[in-house]
C-alpha cells in the first residue's frame, strides 16, 4: 500500500511512464489504484519512434503490470518521508 | 480486492464503459472498439472491434466483431477523441495492401534481428530473452 499512497500524493503532477515494451508516455497523473494501474490525461509523446499511433488519444489507462518506470521530477517527492514510511512498513510486517 | 470499484480517485475502467477506446496489446496489436465490460483483472469486452494495422504512414482496418481480451495481455488503453479521429495524418489502405506491407516490414525486422543475434554470439553473449509472463493477480 506504500506506493499506492505515494502515487495518490502525486495526482495532478506531470510524470513520464516507461512501459516494459519500451514505450514512453508523458502525461498528468489522474489516478492510481491498488494494482498501481495508472490513468494519465493530456498525454504526449516523448519517444516518437517507440510510440504506437495513438494520435487521437488524449487520456489513457496503463495496466500496472506493464510499467517499467515512472519518472518524476526530483522536487515532487520527499525521499526522507518515503524512507520513514518504508521503515515503518518494514517494522509492521516484521511483527 | 473487493470494494475497489467505487472508491473515488482510483484508476477505474468503469468510467470508460461504452466509450470508443483504443487498446494496445502486449503482442503489439492495436484494437479499437466500444468498451462494454471490465473486471478487476482489466479483462475487457470490446464491441464492434476493428484491428488496426499500422505500417509507416499507412493503416488498414480489419473488422473483428466482439472481442474478450484477457487483462494480462493489455499494455494500455486510451479513449479515442472522436473530434480529431477523422483527421489522422495517416493514409488508410485496403486490408490486402496493409497485410502485405506488414509482411515486408516483419521480414526486414527478422533479418535485422538475425544479424544482431549473430553479432552477439560472435562476442560470446547470449541473445535477448523474451519477456517472461509475470502475474501478480
Amino acid at each position: 500500500m506504500l506506493f499506492y499512497s505515494f502515487f495518490k500524493s502525486l495526482v495532478g503532477k506531470d510524470v513520464v511512464v516507461e512501459l516494459k515494451n519500451d514505450l514512453s508516455i508523458c502525461g498528468t497523473l489522474h489516478s492510481v489504484d491498488q494494482f498501481l494501474n495508472i490513468k494519465l490525461t493530456e498525454i504526449t509523446v516523448t519517444d516518437p519512434d517507440k510510440y504506437p499511433h495513438m494520435l487521437s488519444v488524449k487520456n489513457c489507462f496503463i495496466r500496472g503490470s506493464v510499467v517499467r518506470y515512472v519518472q518524476l521530477p526530483a522536487d515532487e517527492c520527499d525521499t526522507q518521508l518515503l524512507q520513514d514510511a518504508a521503515r515503518k512498513e518494514a517494522a509492521q510486517s516484521k511483527q | 480486492m473487493e470494494g475497489q470499484d467505487y472508491m473515488p480517485g482510483t484508476a477505474s475502467l468503469l468510467e470508460e464503459i461504452d466509450k470508443k477506446i483504443l487498446v494496445v496489446l502486449r503482442d503489439g496489436r492495436t484494437l479499437i472498439g466500444f468498451l462494454r465490460s471490465v473486471d478487476q483483472f482489466a479483462n475487457l469486452v470490446l464491441h464492434r472491434t476493428i484491428e488496426r494495422i499500422y505500417v509507416g504512414k499507412q493503416y488498414g482496418d480489419i473488422p473483428r466483431g466482439i472481442f474478450v481480451v484477457r487483462g494480462e495481455n493489455v499494455e494500455l488503453l486510451g479513449e479515442i477523441d472522436l473530434k480529431n479521429e477523422g483527421n489522422l495524418p495517416l493514409e488508410e489502405v485496403s486490408v490486402e495492401n496493409i497485410l502485405q506491407a506488414q509482411r515486408l516490414e516483419q521480414q526486414k525486422k527478422q533479418d535485422e534481428q538475425k544479424k544482431q543475434y549473430k553479432k552477439l554470439l560472435e562476442r560470446g553473449l547470449q541473445p535477448h530473452a523474451e519477456r517472461t509472463a509475470d502475474e501478480f493477480t
